[in-house]
């Protein structure tokens, strides 16, 4: 997936925050009279220009992006509820806006319609249950909106479990599904990593892999309702 | 190893982290760290990063001193108590030579050789050691040479921070968490501003890399507050030191090779020939489990530290301890070695042990009785007769012991072998030549 451009750079932090959370890739950059943006290999899936400090130069760089060769387009714009008498005359120089400041839900759904309805960067592939969410594009994974620092191989055992939920797994079984090969460790390498995940997932959350006696080990809750 | 990379690489441009530090130990086991930028480790990833090893205690070599240091994706953790600054990764690397060979002066080279033979005969070798440490008092203006100041005594410190060393402690937890150590149990210990975190067993290698993590994390949360934490084996005269006791299994497949059902002990023969293993070479490896001159003023008579060779179930006094494991619970089978202290470099101190209980196994050693008697008891007659040696008791001795080990030689491999003894002889001439307070309050006004 291309990255998304948000102007100004640095972007606000909430912006930041929201994109990283619902894992889009981004690159910021000040889009200012005479520079002109690098293009990333690929080109930019879209942009969201924020009106801070000020409207002007946002529809400024609204503008830009527009007349680009290429254009970058969608084009999302931020503006305060304040500055929306003003966007009239500027209509044609973006794909739509939200209100700052946004709701990161409201953010996110207006932000996967322009896109779609650009032909562009489509939402990442996540996988979610209940409150944990993993990007497959990204590799990245949070709970409860809280990013996870995960190594590795800790990611891929969680992603294994996670896409395979009420299924009980031997550690051999994982051991060669998630590892694949010899490792020093061995089959007791599974209980290690799953203890460091449950110890990253945080005691609330630590139950959501749980030890199926002399079997194994199962993600989240039993088909059986156990 | 692609998909590790991709991870690492993606990792850091969606956390946008700003700095990336390369870590490796050199032989004395101080932790040494290359930082670079996010843009570096691409090619750091593919190729390793040259840098001149002859700055580094251990690695430097006649001819060529340029390693490189290649790190290991698996390893690569973000540094949460960092997080607060800016976003900064950990990656653990191997040293290597420029084409691509492993690096002979590399300590977790040595573990790895060392894990490679355990498992050509069929083994997995687990490790989890219990950690204890000081808090003390930072006060430069001593610059260690008066007796530092534990906290909960610290006459200066008012009665709220008195509990500083516990909240430092649980902190120092919580963090390890975060970086998915996870930890069995903390606890304040016996002797002023003494903590101990024991760490859940994982495999050798793992473990060797997260002590050193540990005790970067414990050391930089104190520094933070204004303390010093020390990993010294025996900072306080009169109380007891800080050991490493290390709890280790072999596992096969994924069954616990030292467990056995109809042993009274609950011990298989393989666990029956480690620990006599461990016992006929404790004296060869005790110079690099217990590495300094003040390693040995912790293994005394009368501190819960081990001082004779011998093995029991529950005897503090024994160097090879085998705990009680719980009914229905054959995989907690471990044996409990006490002689290590904290302050040793842990790749060589667990590839050393593993060898020397390898050695029993293999070479089918016969374990000598259990001797459940406190061996602090007995008079020196009475050991001799029952035949319990005694550990070294400096590094001298310890140093003699190891240089004629071809055990050791053959588990540190050459290069670390030769640098080691060299190194360790003169720390003793270094300290042989000092005039401590010792012998000046005690000679100086009636000689």
């Amino acid at each position: 997936m291309q990255p998304l451009l948000l102007h100004p750079d640095p972007p606000p932090p909430a912006l930041v925050h929201a994109l990283d959370l619902a894992g889009y890739a981004w690159k910021a950059v000040t889009l200012a009279d005479g520079t002109s943006a690098p293009t990333p290999e690929g080109g930019w899936s879209g942009a969201i220009v924020a009106a801070d400090p000020d409207l002007a130069s946002a529809l400024l760089a609204c503008r830009y992006l527009r007349d680009g060769d290429p254009p970058t387009t969608p084009v999302l714009l931020l503006v305060g509820a304040g500055e929306l008498r003003a966007l009239g005359e500027a209509r044609e120089a973006f794909d739509d806006f939200c209100l700052a400041p946004f709701q990161p839900a409201e953010l996110e759904l207006r932000l996967a319609r322009v896109l779609r309805s650009a032909g562009g960067a489509s939402r990442p592939e996540l996988v979610c249950h209940g409150s944990l969410a993993l990007n497959l594009e990204t590799y990245q994974a949070a709970i409860g909106g809280r990013p996870l620092d995960l190594t590795y191989m800790e990611y891929e055992l969680l992603k294994f479990l996670a896409t395979h939920p009420g299924k009980v797994f031997t550690r051999e079984a994982l051991l060669s599904q998630v590892w694949g090969y010899e490792y020093y460790g061995g089959a007791r390498t599974v209980d290690v990593h799953v203890r460091r995940l449950r110890a990253k997932l945080g005691e609330e959350h630590a139950a959501l892999i749980s030890t199926v006696r002399s079997v194994g080990y199962r993600f989240g809750q039993s088909r059986w309702g156990g | 190893m692609e998909h590790e990379k991709d991870y690492v690489l993606r990792t850091v441009e969606e956390r946008h982290v700003r700095f990336v530090q390369l870590w490796f130990t050199d032989v004395l086991g101080v932790p040494k760290s290359i930082q670079i930028t996010p843009a570096e480790l691409e090619v750091a990833l593919d190729e390793g990063l040259t840098f001149d090893g002859s700055s580094v205690d251990g690695f430097s070599r006649v001819q060529e001193s340029d390693v490189l240091a290649l790190p290991d994706a698996t390893t690569f953790q973000l540094l949460p108590h960092l997080a607060d600054s800016i976003p900064t990764a950990r990656v653990v690397c191997d040293i290597v030579n420029l084409d691509g060979t492993p690096f002979e002066g590399d300590p977790r080279q040595v573990l790895r050789r060392a894990l490679d033979r355990a498992h050509d005969l069929g083994f997995a070798f687990y490790a989890a050691p219990e950690l204890e440490y000081f808090y003390f008092a930072r006060d430069d203006a001593t610059d260690g040479v008066a007796a530092p100041v534990p906290l909960d005594h610290g006459s200066y410190f008012d009665l709220t921070t008195n509990d500083l060393g516990s909240t430092l402690r649980r902190q120092s937890v919580l963090t390890l968490e975060e970086m998915g150590i996870p930890v069995q149990y903390n606890q304040h210990e016996d002797a002023p501003s003494q903590h101990e975190i024991d760490l859940r067993y994982t495999d050798a290698l793992s473990m060797a890399d997260t002590i050193m993590t540990a005790r970067l994390v414990v050391k930089e949360l104190a520094a933070r507050r204004d303390v010093m934490a020390s990993f010294m084996p025996k900072p306080l005269a009169g109380v007891q030191g800080s050991g490493m006791h290390l709890h280790v299994s072999l596992f096969s497949g994924g069954t616990n090779a030292f467990f056995g059902a109809d042993d009274p002990y609950h011990l298989s023969p393989i666990a029956h020939r480690f620990i006599a293993g461990l016992l006929r070479h404790a004296r060869e490896i005790t110079a690099v489990t217990n590495q300094w001159v003040n390693s040995y003023k912790r293994l005394i008579v009368g501190y819960e530290a081990p001082v004779y060779i011998s093995w029991a179930r529950n005897n503090r006094s024994a160097l090879v301890r085998v705990p009680p494991t719980k009914a229905g619970k054959p995989d907690s089978t471990r044996v409990e070695y006490r002689a290590a202290d904290p302050a040793c470099n842990p790749y060589l101190a667990l590839a050393a042990v593993l060898s020397a209980g390898l050695a029993g196994v293999e070479g089918d050693y016969e374990l000598p009785a259990e001797l459940a008697t406190n061996l602090y008891d007995l008079s020196s007659d009475e050991r001799r007769s029952l035949g319990i040696g005694a550990l070294p008791s400096s590094l001298a001795d310890a140093v003699d012991e190891a240089e004629a080990s071809k055990l050791l030689a053959d588990t540190l491999g050459e290069h670390v072998f030769e640098w080691f003894v060299r190194n360790k002889r003169a720390e003793w001439v270094a300290y042989r030549s000092e005039v401590t307070p010792f012998e000046l309050r005690r000679y100086l006004p009636t000689l």
